[in-house]
């Protein structure tokens, strides 16, 4: 199966990666050669067959609505790349 | 004997019986790791002022004789477990300066038993690739051969436990990035069911497949470290509450009257090296001595495992890396100058040149698969093969306690081998990825040589939560054997 240029910019747009000529031209040719080897899944008849989400059969996992030890907001900011007055900050978004 | 070269257990009962102390033992394996890392390439980061600290409170506790049940044993973990303050880098230049600010659920475990972590291991970025050629670092050699790659994901654990560069460490195994590295740098590794030990703190990749696992020099570490990290954790909603054994009790060697299966549909796959099987058939007889019963069973569904895999792993990983947007923690691209940037600049250029060649063609893959119009054909499609393929487990274990099967192809494979051809790196997963899809536990064990020297492992697999029977069986084979003993010397080339 092919992909083509526009299919994976369109993806990568969507997955927020921008991808330059040299790069779209191989992801182009490996995308397209995975997806012809997984299409042949479309030959295994699943009518019926409950779609696996969790590997371990279990019920919901409940917990009590109880206040626990969280991080601080000076310990979740002292990663961030910029922050300023216990905020993230970020380019601008509304001009 | 020179202390680095210890096991767990054995170290365990010298530290106890105050014959060595911990501050000796952790000053030989860094040491060591100073020798050899030069060679091998396992570590990202060496953590060795924490850890000399970590062993002098642990000699305190041996004298106060309030021991852990790992005081003052020497570790590695791999860098996708969090650390609270040490870097903890997915061996990503996205993850290059982050330091977690909480410990996982599995290095609070450790840390409470009083184990030393001596540093952070490499591996392929963000657990993507099976040969740590991916890593946003370096790659590390096999020890066995530096011209050989060890593995991956965990390639940089597997390494350092064959190079006597920890007395054992913590991997992750998403599709056999514990057992296959363990196979090709001789160790013991093993894969738990999914749900066991607690996934809270480890960097995730394909949530529903992901679960960290012990990578050691024989099977009776595997069963130490196995105890120190199983269990529920409310903080991993995914986790199972049930009841730990102690693993090590299960050592029994007594396998007699186990029904051991071999699927009939791994010993027709194609490409399967002669070594590997030649390896396999002696395992085969191994076990047959000790009492052991083969049955033939039947996996129909495990030629579409690779095809399944390979959509829902990168489907759950383009959800799962969508946080690395260059805001909350890691790397953030600068603008460049005179440019206006808005946010989504922001976004497309942090995440283009934060991340690996391997990790966008997965991000790709996924969203692509994830994507209107495509999920009901891949996503949908794929997870729905993964309930018939848990079924052929489930099945299969009717009628067997064990399967036993190779853990890859092909021993190590040389540097740029496979690196062309994504898909058919991913082809040779073909043996491990189907347990994470099912959830059951896998191990690998060495169990030969190829003729160039490289070790070979072979693979167990058992039903849900019974990894004492696995850990039995590899133990009764290791002691039957001599694989295990043997040691990898990386200053020999």
């Amino acid at each position: 199966m092919k992909i083509s240029s526009t299919e994976v910019l369109h993806v990568a747009h969507l997955a927020r990666l921008s991808i330059d000529e040299t790069d779209l031209a191989a992801f182009s040719e490996q995308l397209g050669g995975i997806l012809e080897y997984v299409a042949k899944l479309s030959g295994i008849d699943t009518s019926g067959v409950t779609p696996t989400a969790h590997a371990v059969d279990m019920a919901n996992a409940f917990r009590n609505d109880k206040i626990h030890q969280h991080l601080q907001s000076e310990e979740a900011l002292a990663n961030a790349p910029e922050a300023d007055d216990g905020l993230f900050v970020v380019p601008k978004i509304i001009e | 004997m020179k202390l680095h070269e210890l096991t767990i257990h054995e170290a365990l009962r010298l530290l106890n019986k105050k014959e060595i102390s911990a501050a000796e033992l952790t000053n030989a394996v860094l040491d060591r790791i100073s020798q050899v890392e030069p060679l091998v390439d396992a570590y990202i980061t060496v953590t060795a002022d924490t850890a000399r600290k970590a062993a002098e409170a642990a000699d305190q506790a041996i004298r106060r004789g309030e021991a852990g049940a790992l005081a003052g044993i020497p570790l590695g973990i791999k860098d996708l477990i969090c650390t609270r303050g040490i870097p903890t880098t997915c061996a990503s230049r996205m993850l290059e300066d982050f330091r977690p600010p909480y410990d996982a659920t599995v290095m609070e475990k450790l840390n409470a038993a009083g184990a030393v972590m001596v540093g952070k291991l490499n591996m392929d970025e963000f657990a993507m690739g099976s040969s740590t050629e991916n890593s946003g670092f370096k790659p590390t050699r096999n020890p066995w051969d530096p011209s050989r790659v060890p593995g991956g994901s965990s390639g940089g654990s597997a390494a350092s436990v064959a190079a006597d560069m920890c007395l054992g460490a913590l991997g992750s195994d998403t599709g056999g990035s514990i057992r296959q590295p363990a196979s090709h740098c001789g160790v013991v590794g093993i894969k738990p069911t999914y749900g066991r030990v607690s996934r809270y703190g480890l960097v995730a990749f394909a949530s529903s497949l992901d679960q960290i696992g012990p990578m050691t020099k024989d099977v009776t570490d595997a069963a130490i470290l196995l105890n120190a990290i199983s269990g529920y954790d409310p903080r991993d909603s995914t986790s199972v509450d049930q009841p730990v054994p102690d693993y090590t009790k299960a050592l029994t060697r007594d396998i007699r009257g186990i029904k051991i299966g071999i699927a009939k549909e791994y010993q027709e796959t194609a490409g399967i090296c002669e070594s590997v099987c030649r390896a396999v058939e002696q395992a085969m007889a191994v076990f047959r001595s000790a009492g052991a019963e083969f049955v033939d069973i039947s996996l129909p569904h495990t030629d579409y495992a690779v095809a399944a895999y390979y959509l829902i792993a990168p489907a759950e990983a383009s959800s799962n890396l969508a946080r690395y947007d260059g805001v909350k923690y890691g790397f953030r691209a600068t603008s460049e100058p005179g440019r206006n940037r808005n946010l989504f600049d922001m976004y497309k250029s942090t995440r283009s040149s934060g991340f690996g060649a391997e990790v966008k063609r997965r991000i790709l893959l996924g969203t692509y698969a994830l994507s209107a119009g495509y999920y009901d054909a891949y996503y949908k499609k794929a997870s729905q093969v993964r309930t018939l393929i848990k079924h052929d487990f489930k099945t299969a274990f009717d009628t067997c306690d064990i399967i036993l099967a190779p853990v890859a192809p092909t021993p190590a494979f040389a540097f740029g081998e496979n690196t062309d051809d994504p898909l058919q790196m991913y082809l040779s997963d073909i043996f491990t990825l189907s347990a994470n899809l099912a959830g059951i536990p896998g191990l690998s064990v060495p169990c030969g040589f190829s003729d160039e020297g490289l070790p070979i492992g072979l693979q167990l697999m058992g039903s849900y939560f019974e990894e004492a029977s696995l850990l039995n069986a590899a133990y009764c084979f290791e002691q039957q054997t001599d694989y295990s003993n043997q040691k990898a010397n990386p200053a020999k080339h």
